[in-house]
């Protein structure tokens, strides 16, 4: 019967495959105690921040990797992957855009990110992370003007020690699990904000990550701070050139809302996902969490996942804080060879805390894709409610959908609603699309689109259209 | 505008079409009509080319070209329309894009760019109020949750829209109430010219009231096993198949 539902890929659309020819300078590969103190070293890094690592680095060594996830790869050899990577020139870091190499530039331009302040999406603030450094934060001057901090988190490490002392850690502790020890031990650039009490943050501010470096790692490392009655949207997107090798991208993102305060987390991802055998792209391990410390706080995460060979990942929310809100919006989108296994974590630990968690899984190919989830209600979070959505969407008959949601209720006021779905693509949709005209890619998005909605909505407007694009881009090929 | 000769069609191995024959003019109207289950809506999804039907043999010409080498698509663009008899839900699409969409895509075909976004707003406005569509309703998703009728309206206003050459009405009257009957008519009759042709499949002589067909076709075991005008019509609605 399936006819129109196709489900073969056609190569070519991959559109930020491209390598950027650049003299970078690499330190060794291999991961060992003198790795981590020269990538100390090269940041210039104050003491306590190197034993901070190299705590991290003595706990690592007693760890396992975990193996629980519902992805298959061959081992990880971390003996052979350069841990820092910078394009040359880049140790005491140009200060103005006029210093910085124009093939860089160049480069954020074809990603669709002009580094050009007046160039620049209206209302976007950038910070470019190209391999292991910082390249650019754009509108910088701007925003110091109303207090907020923004700014490479290497630099907010010389400049606000304070301020990374008291929070670096504080919600994923160095001793947490393997792929966020790594990162604790080896983190290289990643994007650090602080909003004032009482502050609106006037833009959106987003990093955008790029690998580019063959043999290389990226160990990014965001920590976002939102003070009392603060509120700041932050965007995220990544994408790497089109390689045979398997790239490993292991961050950390942690996320503290004091009282009142709000921070809304958006990310699209479109890591090289690997060719349609399955050779190459990127392993993306990412530990992401936010800490509603305070009370009346709201942690919101957004997700549109389209790339990477595999993704696990699990942006998760404590909430800490009475009457604190926590919210997981996913599209996670598998293609080909593609693995994805991620959801979230809502622990909820203070009374009259909610949350909400809307899961679309799509999958194409000979993909698999699983949303994991846990809802936790601590003995003291009266009253606390989840709702729960999970929808799967198959494409073909050759793709995987699973749904794992976990649920632990240690509290009697407390109440769960959750809803599962899973369905296909019908032939019969498709083929009313392509009667009045549109071809069978067309209908697809079209379709495609309409089931993540929900989901595409909760991306600030800047990002919505070119989300819907890439979630077209993805499936491209998966039919006819 | 419309050539079928021998056409012999399966669902499923089973054989539903069996060796039919119609010739369609320009500017014509034929109603086909027949008992349930003969074979109508296959007729229609065949010459749609919805891929769940097989055709065993013979052929079809459509403004001279062959139709059954094209895909869905293709003979949308090529200006063949059908109004399905149960239109599908299209949950998350609002009903405005989707409608702007086609359009479209139509547009394109000709080479024309896309339309303006308030000059289609106008335009939507006006053929809804003709069909007495609710404007709102169109910020609702694609035929998701609304009424039988309301369905059928949604049909109505996408042939509207897109000025097809050929319009396959596959029972657009069944299911809708008096006042849309008649107004469902006249968005036809306003499009009847010299160079559009309609096959409109019903059950009842009301529909053929407000729109004349030029013939009327019975259509039973596989194949047209009578033509006629008009008159047709009325004598199979006092006398029904049976014979
Ligand atoms: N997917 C299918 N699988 C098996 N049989 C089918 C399928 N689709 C249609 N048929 C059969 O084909 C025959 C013709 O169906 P069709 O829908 O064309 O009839 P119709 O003349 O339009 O009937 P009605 O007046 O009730 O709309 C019926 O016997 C129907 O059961
Ligand atoms: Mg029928």
């Amino acid at each position: 019967m399936n006819k129109l539902n196709k489900d073969n890929f056609k190569q070519d659309s991959y559109k930020h495959g491209f390598v950027t020819d650049i003299e970078s300078e690499k330190i060794p590969k291999g991961l060992n105690e003198e790795i981590v103190k020269i990538i100390s070293q090269k940041k210039n890094e104050p003491d306590w921040m190197l034993e901070w690592r190299l705590k991290a680095f003595k706990r690592l060594e007693a760890m396992k990797k975990p193996e629980w996830a519902n992805v298959k790869f061959d081992d990880i050899d971390f003996q052979d992957i350069y841990y820092y990577s910078s394009p040359k020139g880049f140790e005491d870091k140009p200060k103005s855009l006029d210093e910085v190499d124009p093939k860089l530039i160049e480069t954020y331009e074809k990603l669709g990110i002009p580094l050009n302040e007046q160039k620049v999406l209206a209302g976007v603030a950038v910070d470019a992370v190209f391999d292991s450094v910082s390249v650019a934060t754009t509108f910088k001057e701007k925003l110091n003007e109303m207090g907020v901090i923004f700014c490479p988190i290497s630099e907010a490490v010389q400049k606000h020690p304070e301020l990374v002392k008291k929070y670096l850690g504080s919600v994923i502790p160095i001793t947490d699990h393997f792929y966020a020890t790594l990162n604790s031990a080896v983190f290289s650039d990643g994007s650090f904000v602080y909003v004032p009490k009482g502050v609106k943050c006037p833009m959106e501010l987003s990093t955008y990550f790029r690998i580019n470096e063959s043999e290389t790692g990226q160990f990014e490392r965001t920590l976002i701070i939102a003070d009392e009655g603060s509120y700041v949207s932050y965007l995220e997107g990544c994408t790497a050139p089109m390689r045979d090798e398997n790239q490993l991208h292991a961050a950390n993102v942690e996320l503290i809302a004091l009282d009142n305060a709000e921070i809304k987390y958006s990310t699209v991802q479109n890591w090289y996902p690997g060719d349609e055998n399955g050779k190459g792209g990127i392993y993306n391990f990412v530990t992401k969490r936010g800490l509603c410390k305070g009370k009346n706080s709201k942690i919101s995460w957004t997700q549109i996942e389209t790339g990477s060979a595999i993704t696990w990942k699990y942006p998760s929310c404590i909430l800490r804080g009475d009457n604190s809100i926590g919210e997981f919006y996913s599209v996670a989108i598998t293609n080909n060879y593609q693995q994805a296994d991620t959801g979230t974590k809502m622990i909820h630990l203070g009374k009259n805390t909610k949350s909400k968690i809307i899961s679309k899984g799509i999958s194409a190919g000979k993909s698999s894709n699983t949303y994991r989830g846990l809802v936790k209600f601590n003995r003291k979070a009266k009253n606390a409610k989840n709702i729960t959505q999970c929808d799967s969407l198959l494409v073909g008959d050759r793709c995987s959908a699973n749904t794992i949601p976990l649920t632990e209720n240690n509290c009697n006021s407390s109440s769960i609603e959750h809803e599962a779905t899973t369905s296909k693509i019908s032939d019969e949709q498709l083929f009313y699309c392509m009667q009045r005209g549109l071809d069978a890619e067309e209908a697809q998005s079209l379709i495609v689109n309409g089931f993540c909605k929900e989901v595409l909505q909760k991306l600030p407007m800047e990002f919505a259209v070119e989300a819907q694009k890439l979630v077209s881009i993805s499936l491209e090929g998966s039919v006819g | 505008m419309l050539n079928i000769s021998k056409l012999e069609v399966s669902v499923e191995d089973n054989k539903i079409l069996k060796g039919l024959d119609l010739s369609i003019g320009s500017g014509e109207v034929h109603a086909i009509m027949g008992p349930n289950g003969s074979g109508k809506s296959t007729i229609a999804h065949t010459l749609a080319g919805n891929p769940n039907y097989t055709i065993e043999s013979g052929n079809v010409l459509f403004k001279e070209k062959d139709l059954l080498s094209l895909d869905p698509s293709e003979r949308s663009l090529e200006g063949l329309f059908l109004a399905f008899q149960y239109p599908i839900e299209l949950p998350g699409v609002s009903n405005a894009s989707y409608l702007k969409q086609i359009v479209n895509v139509h547009r394109k075909y000709k080479g024309k760019d896309p339309i303006d976004a308030s000059e289609f707003l106008k335009i939507l406005k006006e053929k809804s109020s003709n069909l007495n569509i609710p404007i709102d309703m169109h910020s609702r998703f694609v035929n998701t949750g609304f009424s039988g009728g309301e369905k059928k309206k949604n049909e109505v206003l996408q042939m509207d829209l897109l000025n097809p050459d050929l319009v396959i009405m596959d029972e657009t009257d069944s299911g809708l109430d008096v006042d849309a009957l008649r107004q469902t008519s006249e968005a036809v009759n306003q499009l009847r010219s010299s160079n559009r042709s309609f096959i409109i499949i019903t059950h009842y002589l009301r529909l053929l009231e407000y729109i004349e067909p030029d013939y009327v076709h019975v259509f039973q075991d596989g194949k047209i096993i009578q033509s006629g005008g008009k008159e047709l019509a009325n004598k199979i609605d006092t006398e029904g198949y049976a014979t």
